[in-house]
C-alpha cells in the first residue's frame, strides 16, 4: 500500500477559489480522495481557506486572496492530497424510509419496463444497495449517492421535468439521489421519503454529510403520511443505524 | 423603532447583505448583494458595518414611506432619480425621511441595481448569519422572497446625525476581466471566439445567472461534465453555446464546462451591466486578478475615509444635476425579464 498517489490537477476558479480535481469522471477512488482532503482541511485548516465544497471528483476550495495566493495555497493542497487515504473511515450510516411507486414514484413502472423486469424487482434492487453520499449540491440538501448497482443504471430523461416533489428518491445514470426541496429534475422518480435532508429550525439543519452511508427501506403510503407529519414537526424520521 | 413601508417596488428587489457562507457543501448558495461595493458604500454612509442588510433595488423604481418615526437612509449603486416631497435627493448620499414622508425612486440609469441602506440595518431573523433573500430556498428575512408593495421593515429611528456624501472612485469602464478556467481545456478555438467577441446580457437574466448573447462557443468534447463546484462569476457554456455567468443565487454545483471566471474586482461592475448592453471580456493572469482582488478589498476597507460632510452648496448642485438628467436615460431592461428565472435554467444538475 505504498503506491504513489497521482497528483490532482489544480484548476483556477477565479481569484478566490481553486478546484482540486482528482478525476474527470465519476470514480469511487477519486471521491474517497476528495472526502479525505476535505476532512484533512477541516482537521488542519489552512489560514485563508474559507469554505470547501466536495463533489464526486473534485474539491472546490474557496479562499481569501488577501490572505493567501494561488501558488502558496496550491502548493499546500498538493502536499495534503498526497496523504494516504484511510482505508476505512468511521462514517455514519442512515436508513431512509421510502414509499415506492404509484403517485409517489411515477417512473417506477417505466423504469421496470425499460430494464426488462418488474417494479418489485426494481425496488428490491434499490433497497439492496449500500450507498455513499458523494456530494450535496444543486439545491439545499440534494444528496447525490454513489453505489447504484449496474442493473439499475439508465440514461437520464430526454425531457427533464420542471417540477418534481420534495423528498423525491430517483435514479439517473450511475447515481441515485435524495432530493429535499421540490424542483426540476431529469432523473427517474422511484419514490418519496418523508425525510428532510434540509430543514430550517431543526437541529441539525442539514441531515446528511458528504461521506455518510445510506440504505433505503420500504414503507407504505400510510406510514409515509405519518412520517411526513412527524418530519414537518421537526423529527428526523431517518434512522441512524451506526455512527 | 420606526417602520419603513414599501408603498411600491419593482421586481428583483430584495433584502440583501454580504451573504451566507459555510453551507455551500450542503447545496446552500451564498446569495447576497450583486454589487458589493454599492451595498458597502450605502451602509458606510449611515454608519453601518459594510455588509449590513439593506435593500437591493432592481431596475425599476419604488416608493418607501417612513412611519412611526423618521428613517435615515443612504443611496448608492446604480443611480436613479430620487426625491422626498418634491426635493431631489443626490446619489451616494445619506438622507433622512421624516415620519410620514415618501422617498420616491425612478428607473436605474446605466446600471441594474441600487442599494438603499438604513441606519441601524433591518430587523430580521438571520439564517446562517444572513438576512439575504434566496427565494428558491425559501430563505431570507423579514420576508423570504423579493419585496412587494405593502411590506413593512422594522428599522431604527433616524438618529438625526448630519448627512454625508461618499466620494467614490470614478466608474471604471473597459472589458470585464476574467481568469481562464477551470475547464478552458474543453474549448480549443472557442477560447479566442469568447475573448474576441462582443457580448450582450440577455433579457432572461436574473440573480441566479446572466445569459449572454453572442457567437456560439463550441465544446471539444460535448457539453456534459461531471458536476463540480461553482463560484460567483463562473462562466459556464451549456449545449447551445451561449455562456451563462453564474451570479449570487447560483447553484452550488453545475454540470456544464466553465470556460472562465469573472474576477472578484469586476463582479459587481459586471452585475450592473443592463440587459441588452454590449461588453467584452479580457483574460488576465491569476497574479493580476489577485492583485486587483486585494486592491478591491482595500477600497472596501477604506470606504469610511471617503465620507464627506454635505455642504448646502454640494447638495443643491448635485441635486439639481440629478434632477436634470432624471428620465433622460432609461434602463434597457424589460419588466418581464426580472423575475425568478424559468426553472429550466436550473437544469445543470448532473
Amino acid at each position: 500500500m505504498t503506491a504513489t498517489l497521482s497528483q490532482p490537477r489544480l484548476l483556477p476558479s477565479g481569484d478566490g477559489a481553486v478546484t482540486v480535481e482528482f478525476s474527470r469522471t465519476i470514480d469511487d477512488a477519486a471521491n474517497r480522495r476528495v472526502l479525505a482532503l476535505d476532512r484533512t482541511l477541516a482537521r488542519e485548516p489552512i489560514p485563508g481557506v474559507t469554505e470547501t465544497v466536495p463533489t464526486y471528483r473534485s474539491l472546490l476550495v474557496h479562499y481569501d486572496p488577501t490572505q493567501i495566493d494561488f501558488d502558496a495555497l496550491g502548493g499546500k493542497l498538493g502536499e495534503l492530497a498526497q496523504q494516504p487515504v484511510p482505508p476505512t473511515e468511521e462514517t455514519r450510516r442512515w436508513r431512509i424510509p421510502v414509499v415506492y411507486g404509484g403517485e409517489h414514484g411515477i417512473d417506477l413502472e417505466d423504469v421496470a419496463k425499460t430494464l426488462g423486469t418488474t417494479p418489485d424487482e426494481i425496488v428490491a434492487r434499490h433497497i439492496a444497495g449500500d450507498y455513499r453520499v458523494a456530494m450535496i449540491g444543486f439545491t439545499p440538501g440534494w444528496s447525490y449517492l454513489s453505489g447504484l448497482q449496474d442493473s439499475l443504471q439508465m440514461p437520464r430523461r430526454q425531457n427533464p421535468r420542471l417540477l418534481t416533489p420534495a423528498g423525491t428518491i430517483s435514479i439517473g445514470g450511475v447515481q441515485t439521489g435524495v432530493q429535499c426541496l421540490a424542483g426540476p429534475s431529469g432523473w427517474h422518480l422511484l419514490g418519496r421519503t418523508a425525510v428532510r435532508t434540509y430543514q430550517l429550525h431543526r437541529d441539525p439543519i442539514f441531515l446528511l454529510e458528504p461521506g455518510d452511508r445510506v440504505t433505503f427501506s420500504v414503507v407504505d403510503a400510510k406510514t409515509f403520511l405519518e412520517q411526513d407529519r412527524a418530519a414537518e414537526g421537526g423529527e428526523i424520521v431517518a434512522e441512524l443505524i451506526a455512527a | 423603532m420606526s417602520t419603513l413601508v414599501i408603498a411600491a417596488i419593482g421586481p428583483a428587489s430584495s433584502v440583501q447583505d454580504g451573504g451566507r457562507f459555510g453551507a455551500q457543501r450542503y447545496g446552500l448558495t451564498p446569495s447576497g448583494a450583486m454589487d458589493r461595493l454599492g451595498l458597502a458604500a450605502a451602509n458606510c454612509l449611515v454608519g453601518n458595518t459594510l455588509f449590513a442588510p439593506g435593500i437591493e433595488i432592481g431596475p425599476f423604481g419604488g416608493a418607501l414611506v417612513a412611519r412611526e418615526g423618521a428613517v435615515r437612509v443612504a443611496l448608492a449603486g446604480a443611480p436613479r432619480s430620487a426625491e422626498i416631497s418634491g426635493r431631489a435627493v443626490a446619489w451616494d448620499t445619506s438622507v433622512t425621511i421624516a415620519d410620514g414622508e415618501t422617498l420616491k425612486l425612478g428607473l436605474a440609469r446605466g446600471g441594474s441595481f441600487s442599494y438603499l441602506a438604513i441606519e441601524g440595518g433591518i430587523a430580521g431573523e438571520p439564517m446562517f448569519g444572513s438576512l439575504a433573500v434566496n427565494a428558491r430556498a425559501g430563505l431570507g428575512s423579514p420576508y423570504p422572497r423579493p419585496l412587494q408593495a405593502g411590506d413593512e421593515l422594522q428599522v431604527a429611528a433616524g438618529s438625526g446625525t448630519a448627512e454625508q456624501r461618499i466620494d467614490l472612485p470614478a466608474a471604471v469602464d473597459g472589458p470585464i476581466r476574467v481568469v481562464m478556467g477551470p475547464q478552458d481545456d474543453e474549448f480549443g478555438d472557442g477560447i479566442n471566439l469568447f475573448l474576441d467577441s462582443a457580448w450582450k446580457i440577455s433579457a432572461t437574466s436574473d440573480r441566479m445567472g446572466y445569459r449572454l448573447e453572442g457567437p456560439v462557443i463550441r465544446h471539444l468534447h460535448g457539453h456534459n461534465i461531471v458536476s463540480d463546484g461553482t463560484v460567483n462569476g463562473s462562466i459556464q457554456v451549456p449545449g447551445n453555446g451561449q455562456p451563462i455567468v453564474l451570479m449570487s443565487d447560483r447553484g452550488t454545483s453545475g454540470g456544464y464546462p466553465k470556460i472562465a471566471t469573472v474576477i472578484t474586482a469586476d463582479f459587481g461592475r459586471f452585475a450592473q451591466i443592463p440587459a441588452g448592453t454590449g461588453f467584452r471580456f479580457k483574460a488576465v493572469t491569476m497574479a493580476e486578478a489577485q492583485t486587483e482582488a486585494r486592491k478591491f478589498a482595500e477600497l472596501l476597507r477604506t470606504l469610511p475615509d471617503r465620507l464627506r460632510p454635505i455642504e448646502s452648496f454640494d447638495l443643491n448642485i448635485e441635486a439639481l444635476q440629478d434632477a436634470n438628467v432624471a428620465g433622460a436615460a432609461v434602463s434597457a431592461v424589460d419588466a418581464r425579464t426580472w423575475q425568478i428565472a424559468s426553472p429550466a435554467d436550473a437544469l445543470t444538475q448532473d
